[in-house]
């Protein structure tokens, strides 16, 4: 959720003002968009890249039929949230893969950006889809950087080529797609040193890798914290290699995301893959449409709901809709509750993901500690199954008891029944709140009705 | 002194370019000084990463002194501009105070920004300089950052306090500090793992070596060092106001600075936090990292000699 967060809030309050009007004039669209420009602008956004944007949103929203509409403040949403998505690539791009294989992916990028981290989440995704990567070690500068990729090359079971550091990168190359041939690898990854654009001799020896292996993807891998300096680098890149994607990394930090919005403009290289954690599943495939909605602070329910079909068994989640409900709801359902929810990923991002969320205040400043959930997992399972069945039998006794079997204090036994209780009494409040919106939603006016959401 | 200099001058070529090219691109041809000026001035400012606050309040100032002094000639901008620059940046050269040894310094910041590469070259001056130098490998989390640092001790010449990947680096702290102070070091730097300043669990655990570090020798650590990438924009304020707040950072070091067009960061740095720069790096090699002089910076941003 933190990921764009403050240009989402932003961009936001700037449209805001328009969404309910019933009648929008020129002047409104002006003043509304020099406020989207300011927010632009301090998210990193490229200077050209906001111009360009700004003028085109104002092109098609002073158009006569978006102002004359029925709805003239939410079509100028619609604007917005159409052009963000052109600016971000259309839609899903995908990898390039070779009719003969190895594919051959070369990563490349500045140093520090997350190369070693992405070839090693990359070989990952590409083994979930029943892929032999080859991770190849062709970083013979930066000190361990070989021994990173092994390292992350075991934890992961898949194989890693390497030659040392007194081999050149090229010959490594060439060596890796030859052993790819030999051992079956229809996938091979190639890490290479971190370089600055600038350097004309290491950017020299990446057209040389280039030349020999003819890879078919050239992946740049850009940290998602980068300034206005992501476009140059995006440029010079493209200008030397040949890009054909781009890999956004560290998009779980409070990045404002700008370097997102420039490259794909500037260069016309797609972002394919976004770095979202520091564990090696921690990669998505990037979808326009879906980053656009959740700038706009309209969720990201589709990718919510993939993950929720990944990983959730519809049955239980039934059953346990209806115990919250009946706010008869109690520590075995909490635990398995929590439990299917840590298998969906971070809480903070997936309460991102949700319409509306991002803007509750409440939920603003909400820090949630994976260690924490431990801690609470552990306590719970320390107390009998009649104990979860029913919160009131826990007296000092028991919760002594269970702070030792857990590990932890009877502080911590009581801190979490009293947020279990509240959650219940949440819980019960949200449903009921729910069932009134969906209410008055069917009246034509809910809150998440936006003209192009069907 | 000169070849110190003019390394200087040449790391900050690009920043130099984007910024200060622009703004004599920008006043060259023209007769008067009007608020289009201005209004462009802000934007070359915010495209080098100033930040569009730090921006808009340097553009002000300029508004004023043009209003007050009956400045009329658009040549002049320049030089305010630069004075302008100089007097945010302030004049004090802010230090790392290694008498008192054992000096505890405590590296930190996001991933991938250079902690490791900077503490390399941190203790290579340092042992040049005659000090005793200690190293802590406090990044137990990252696939062979122990062996990173330890390729580092090797190649300096220094000792390196290391445990096993995965375990817990406060652990570490505290025994690197005993063995600080056994072995009479002048200064022990720890390496700790990047982690993004958003994950509470993380920060919690920094915030942690830091009490254990007190611990075991009180007032340690003495400096905390955040190293911010300078092709990071405006997140580095972020960056340095989260740590700031958990673990009391004491000093910036600004690194990659020659790798971008943007050094403007170092402005917005000054003008919005309370934290002084204390070391740039402008280039790959060891004497690349460098005492941060506001004044020698503001003097090679703007091209001048020496």
């Amino acid at each position: 959720m933190a990921m764009f967060e403050g240009l989402a809030e932003k961009l936001q309050g700037a449209l805001r003002k328009l969404r309910g009007k019933g009648k929008v004039t020129e002047a409104d669209v002006t003043e509304a968009l020099r406020e989207v420009r300011m927010a632009l602008l301090g998210a990193d956004v490229s200077l050209k890249v906001v111009k360009q944007f700004v003028s085109s949103v104002k092109e098609r929203a002073i158009g006569q039929d978006v102002l004359e509409s029925l709805t003239p403040g939410q079509q100028v949403v619609k604007v917005v949230y159409d052009e963000l998505v052109q600016l971000m690539g259309g839609s899903n791009a995908k990898l390039t893969v070779a009719s003969k294989p190895p594919t051959v992916i070369m990563l490349v990028g500045l140093q520090g950006a997350g190369k070693t981290t992405t070839v090693a989440k990359l070989a990952a995704f590409l083994h979930k889809q029943g892929r032999r990567p080859l991770l190849t070690a062709c970083d013979v500068y930066r000190p361990a950087a070989v021994k990173q990729l092994q390292v992350l090359g075991t934890q992961l079971d898949l194989p890693v080529f390497s030659m040392g550091t007194d081999i050149s990168p090229v010959d490594i190359a060439r060596a890796a797609v030859e052993h790819a041939n030999r051992h079956g690898n229809d996938m091979v990854l190639l890490d290479t040193a971190g370089r600055l654009h600038i350097n004309e001799e290491l950017m020299t020896e990446l057209e040389d890798i280039k030349k020999t292996v003819q890879p078919h993807e050239i992946l740049l891998v850009v940290d998602a914290m980068t300034g206005q300096d992501a476009v140059n680098v995006a440029e010079a890149f493209h200008a030397q290699l040949g890009l054909d994607g781009v890999v956004l990394t560290k998009l779980d930090g409070d990045a404002r995301g700008g370097a997102a919005l420039s490259v794909k403009a500037v260069t016309g290289c797609p972002i394919k893959f976004v770095g979202m954690g520091e564990k090696t599943d921690a990669l998505e495939p990037f979808h326009p449409e879906r980053m656009a909605s959740r700038i706009l602070g309209m969720g990201d329910v589709l990718t919510l709901i993939e993950k929720a079909q990944a990983t959730i068994d519809a049955n239980m989640a039934r059953e346990m809709e209806q115990k919250l409900r009946k706010a008869d709801f109690n520590f075995e359902d909490f635990l398995m509750q929590m439990q299917q929810m840590r298998k969906l990923g971070p809480m903070d991002q997936l309460l991102g993901m949700l319409p509306g969320m991002g803007n509750m205040k409440a939920l603003k400043d909400v820090q949630v500690d994976e260690k924490e959930m431990k801690h609470v997992e552990a306590i719970i399972l320390s107390m009998t199954v009649e104990e979860r069945r029913n919160p009131q039998l826990l007296k000092d006794s028991r919760k002594k008891r269970i702070a030792r079997g857990s590990g932890t204090s009877v502080q911590q036994v009581n801190n979490l029944i009293k947020t279990f209780e509240q959650t219940r009494k949440m819980m019960k409040q949200f449903t009921e709140m729910r069932g009134a919106m969906m209410g008055k939603a069917k009246k034509g006016k809910g809150m998440f009705r936006l003209p192009f959401m069907r | 002194m000169a070849g110190f200099f003019s390394r200087l001058k040449e790391g900050l070529t690009r920043t130099r370019q984007n910024l200060v090219q622009k703004v004599e691109e920008l006043i060259t041809g023209r007769t008067r000084i009007d608020e289009e000026l201005f209004e462009e001035l802000e934007e070359i400012l915010i495209s080098a990463d100033v930040g569009a606050e730090t921006a808009l309040e340097l553009v002000e100032r300029l508004r004023q002194q043009v209003k007050t002094q009956k400045i009329a000639d658009p040549a002049l901008v320049k030089g305010l501009l630069e004075a302008e620059i100089a007097r945010m940046l302030g004049t004090e050269a802010v230090g790392v105070d290694l008498t008192k040894g054992p000096t505890v310094l405590l590296v930190v910041g996001v991933n991938g920004v250079g902690k490791t590469t900077t503490i390399g070259k941190l203790a290579q001056r340092w042992k040049d300089e005659g000090k005793k130098v200690l190293l802590a490998a406090g990044d137990t989390f990252r696939a062979a950052a122990i062996d990173q640092l330890e390729i580092w001790g090797q190649r300096v010449g220094v000792d390196v306090i290391r445990h096993q990947e995965g375990s817990d680096p406060s652990a570490v702290a505290f025994d690197a500090v005993q063995a600080a102070i056994s072995r009479g070091v002048d200064v022990l730097i720890m390496d700790t793992a990047g982690r993004l300043h958003n994950k509470g669990h993380l920060m919690n655990e920094l915030k942690k070596v830091t009490r254990v570090l007190d611990r075991a020798l009180p007032g340690a650590p003495h400096e905390v060092l955040l190293v911010l990438d300078a092709t990071t924009g405006q997140n580095a304020i972020n960056q340095a106001r989260i740590f700031g707040e958990v673990v009391g950072v004491t000093g910036i070091a600004l690194t990659k600075l020659d790798g971008t067009a943007k050094g403007g960061v170092v402005l917005s740095i000054h003008g919005e936090l309370n934290v002084p720069v204390k070391f740039i790096g402008v280039g790959e090699r060891v004497e690349d990292l460098r005492d941060f002089d506001p004044q020698e910076f503001a003097r090679a941003l703007f091209g001048r000699e020496e």
